[in-house]
């Protein structure tokens, strides 16, 4: 199914007898396997509004994250939470949408010091399973007005609402931009090294550890990313000396680490664990992954290890979550791909699932 | 304004009530002398008042979990109260019901530089966060003004912002983990030192739900460490509309400001009176700040001011030094004191898209003239959340119900151009009947199928938020 316009997609729910796969690009096969009849959201597409002076981007679900970020870019702006393009880990092909990041909460590198998707979108129409059109928030950056459902929504892989429009806070582009790279740290000493810098006030941007190095970006006017990189050098020279990366470089080294490049190569699962960054040292000796990439100053491991894998059994107890974002059919119908939640959080859930989807019709199963 | 009647069941099982509460809380926790129940009639809001049923203090989470089950258990409404700072009714007590208060739980549970995060008891004022981590120079970036005062449990209820969330956010953006109480005293964890949901976002929808789907008595939140300086620069227009370009064309050119504070001439005038900031006599003041290095500072500052020349400004004032930077934001910070000086007012909280600045001043003028109410406007201007102040004669009879209504159109007109009807004081009771015209019944009944899962029998903070036809037959059941 391919709905032309909002009411369209609210009847087709209404109407619908079995389940459904909700769908943007398709470029993000991830979750449990689900059968059902595909709702695309293609024909819901375009941005409806801009206002650059006023940071402001309204877009139906389905447009492509490329159209808006060259709609941003011709005025230098961006969408500043950085989504990742799974096309690279997964080998899926189309276009990615702005449904599929919101329903995803699809982040990158900049996560760390400017948020997620949930932290921008600023108001969401979706068709809820019962074929309900709803609207929440606005347009307008600051909105205390009822309950967050675009929070709600945001990462809610389509189990709540399928949805039609986003509203989205969007940022400035910096004038440059810069890497410092530090070689041959081990995680623990890697992880103290990101740390020092993102406590440091020179707003760092970017702190990744991989094949690389340890990556640590800056971004702003020029002589401000001048001075920062000159600032951050001296404050981490215990940790050896870094090399710079100009903008160029320093841009498509950022790319890599957001589309997760350098696990994308060879065979094997893929899981994303959400930390708190201490404790990232300690569970990558746990893991005992073929390939690790840290980003988020620790906070963010992502892991390549052996097909079949369950790698939150080798994990000790730690706050956080493991997804399994890349593995077969199989796997991912035996392992949960989805942390699982604790009794009463699962019984939340559940509750706000069955309130949305009473019919349990929208990507059942997807969270396992 | 109209709240429910209270229950007669519950008022009459008041001694049961409290004889259950004492035995799970210390003697001196549990108030329930009417003289002393007072204390708790209003929060800041404070034209409306009723003293609660009883009000308890718990100290920790147990506690808070077993007056909530204890209460669940008899079907008696809660109100959970922080500081009682709020400006929407937040906390405002019906007479069935008991406040919850966190006023006791005030721990730091942890401090972590290396991760940035810091875990309080709920009951913490929002400056003492910052007070903790002071010593390491990090600091809790969500300020609303009564920061002195206000407790991060409140905070997150009402999803509190600030002067500068233009640049840190909200505390929606600056909250990682909660503990929170669900009305039956079930305990749940949310979050934590990490980032992002594993699974639903629940803690995006917990804050703002202005306590009604269950009581935070925890919190980790995200410090940061705090910038090398900071410097602003006074700019004056004779036009709203230009300010308004102004503003537009700093955001066009890539600079993002920590502050944009936009003052209009009847605030200037009250605020020169008041504290003799020597602020020129025009139709509309910038202060816009920025954050950096000394030469950092100096070079988006000379950004600034080239592009407000442009604009033609009768008045431009750069910042050299603390002194200075003091001085020009002298004014901005007494004008709710200056304009309290004139006489009473009510503070809206309205939200707009910043192309509508110049409308919405405008219309607001007018409906100024019409209504015979003063009124004066500061607000941040980078977000398009607005603060009109109306002025009116408490003692004068009518006057409040005619600045009520005059307050009421202003937020219609909010929610007409594209914008809401509150930015960050919540909506509470002060708001609640007129969530029908930014909402509409679909949309509110999603809502409302949140709490119908966190609390299913309508006792935690009932009768706020939502209209109270809408919610009747809930809250009834």
């Amino acid at each position: 199914m391919r709905p032309e316009s909002e009411d369209e997609l609210a009847e087709m729910v209404r109407a619908a007898n079995g389940p459904l796969r909700v769908r943007g690009g398709g470029t993000r096969d991830i979750g449990a396997p689900v059968q059902g009849e595909v709702v695309e959201t293609g024909g819901l597409s375009g941005v409806t509004l801009y206002e650059p002076g006023a940071l402001t981007l309204v877009a139906k679900a389905g447009t492509p994250v490329a159209e808006i970020e060259a709609m941003l870019g011709a005025e230098g702006q961006r969408l500043a939470f950085e989504p990742m393009d799974h096309r690279v880990l997964l080998g899926t092909e189309g276009e990615p949408t702005l449904g599929g990041v919101a329903s995803a909460n699809v982040s990158g590198p900049r996560r760390i010091s400017v948020g997620a998707p949930r932290d921008f979108m600023l108001g969401v129409r979706f068709v809820d399973g019962a074929g309900r059109v709803v609207s929440n928030g606005g347009r307008v950056m600051k909105n205390v007005t009822g309950y967050d459902l675009v929070k709600l929504m945001a990462g809610s892989w389509g189990t709540l609402g399928v949805l039609t429009e986003i509203s989205l806070k969007v940022l400035p582009a910096p004038e440059t931009e810069a890497t410092l790279v530090i070689p041959g740290l081990v995680a623990e000493t890697a992880v103290a090294a990101m740390s020092r810098a993102l406590g440091s006030p020179f707003e760092v941007s970017g702190a990744a550890h991989g094949v690389a190095g340890t990556c640590l970006r800056v971004e702003g006017f020029e002589s401000q990313v001048r001075y920062r990189t000159a600032q951050l050098t001296e404050l981490l020279t215990g940790f050896g000396a870094p090399q710079v990366l100009e903008a160029v470089d320093s841009r498509a080294l950022w790319r890599r680490i957001a589309d997760v490049e350098e696990l994308a190569t060879d065979a094997g699962d893929v899981w994303r664990l959400s930390v708190r960054p201490s404790q990232a040292p300690g569970l990558v000796q746990q893991m005992r992954a073929d390939q690790v990439l840290l980003d988020w100053g620790g906070g963010l491991i992502w892991a390549r290890v052996p097909e079949g894998t369950d790698l939150r059994a080798r994990l000790e107890g730690f706050g956080g979550h493991a997804t399994l974002i890349r593995a077969g059919a199989e796997t991912r119908s035996r392992l949960a791909v989805f942390q699982p939640e604790p009794a009463p959080v699962a019984a939340l859930t559940a509750g706000l699932r069955q309130k949305f989807d009473p019919r349990g019709i929208l990507n059942p199963g997807i969270l396992g | 304004m109209q709240m429910p009647e209270p229950d007669a069941r519950v008022l009459s099982i008041k001694p049961q009530l409290v004889k259950r509460l004492r035995e799970v809380l210390p003697e001196d926790a549990v108030i329930d002398a009417p003289e002393e129940t007072r204390a708790y009639e209003c929060d800041a809001l404070t034209a409306y008042r009723c003293p609660p049923l009883c009000a308890v203090l718990p100290s920790s989470t147990q506690e808070v979990s077993d007056v909530l089950r204890i209460c669940h258990e008899l079907g008696v409404p809660v109100v959970p109260r922080g500081s009682g700072t709020s400006l929407a009714g937040g906390a405002l007590p019906t007479a069935d019901s008991v406040i919850l208060g966190v006023a006791r739980m005030t721990e730091v549970l942890e401090i972590d530089y290396a991760d940035r995060v810091i875990r309080v008891q709920t009951g913490r004022t929002n400056l003492s966060v910052t007070g903790a981590v002071e010593e390491g120079d990090f600091f809790y970036a969500p300020d609303p003004s009564s920061q002195l005062a206000c407790a991060i449990a409140g905070n997150i209820a009402m999803n509190s912002g600030g002067a500068h969330c233009l640049k840190y956010g909200v505390t929606t953006n600056n909250l990682m983990g909660v503990t929170l109480v669900q009305m039956d005293g079930t305990v749940v964890e949310i979050g934590g030192a990490h980032l992002d949901a594993g699974g639903l976002d629940l803690l995006g929808v917990i804050c703002g739900s202005e306590g009604q789907l269950g009581v935070v008595t925890e919190a980790t939140l995200r410090i940061l460490r705090k910038p090398e300086g900071a410097r602003p620069v006074l700019i004056g227009f004779d036009s709203n509309e230009v300010a308004g370009r102004c503003v537009s064309d700093i955001i066009k050119a890539g600079i993002l400001p920590v502050a944009i504070e936009f003052m209009d001439r009847p605030c200037i005038r009250a605020t020169e009176d008041f504290a003799k900031a020597g602020y020129p006599d025009c139709e509309a003041l910038l202060i816009v700040e920025v954050e950096g290095s000394p030469a950092e500072i100096d070079d988006q500052l000379a950004r600034i001011i080239e592009i407000a020349r442009r604009h033609d400004p009768v008045e431009l004032r750069e910042s050299k030094s603390a002194e200075e930077s003091a001085r020009i934001w002298l004014g901005r910070k007494s004008a709710f004191g200056a304009m309290g000086q004139i006489n009473d007012y009510m503070c809206l909280d309205g939200t707009i898209p910043v192309s509508e600045l110049p409308y919405v001043l405008r219309r607001i003028g007018e409906m100024s003239a019409e209504y015979g109410l003063g009124v004066g406007n500061v607000f941040h201007a980078g977000d398009g959340n607005m603060h009109p102040l109306i002025l009116f004669d408490a003692n004068k009879p009518g006057d409040l119900e005619k600045c009520e209504a005059f307050g009421a159109d202003i937020l219609k007109l909010c929610v007409e151009v594209g914008g809401c009807l509150t930015g960050e004081h919540g909506v509470g009771i002060e708001k609640r009947d007129l969530m029908s015209h930014q909402y509409r019944d679909v949309d509110l009944e999603a809502q409302m199928a949140v709490k119908d899962v966190f609390d299913p029998k309508w006792l935690l903070n009932p009768a706020k938020v939502f209209p109270l036809p809408v919610s009747a037959g809930r809250r009834a059941g």
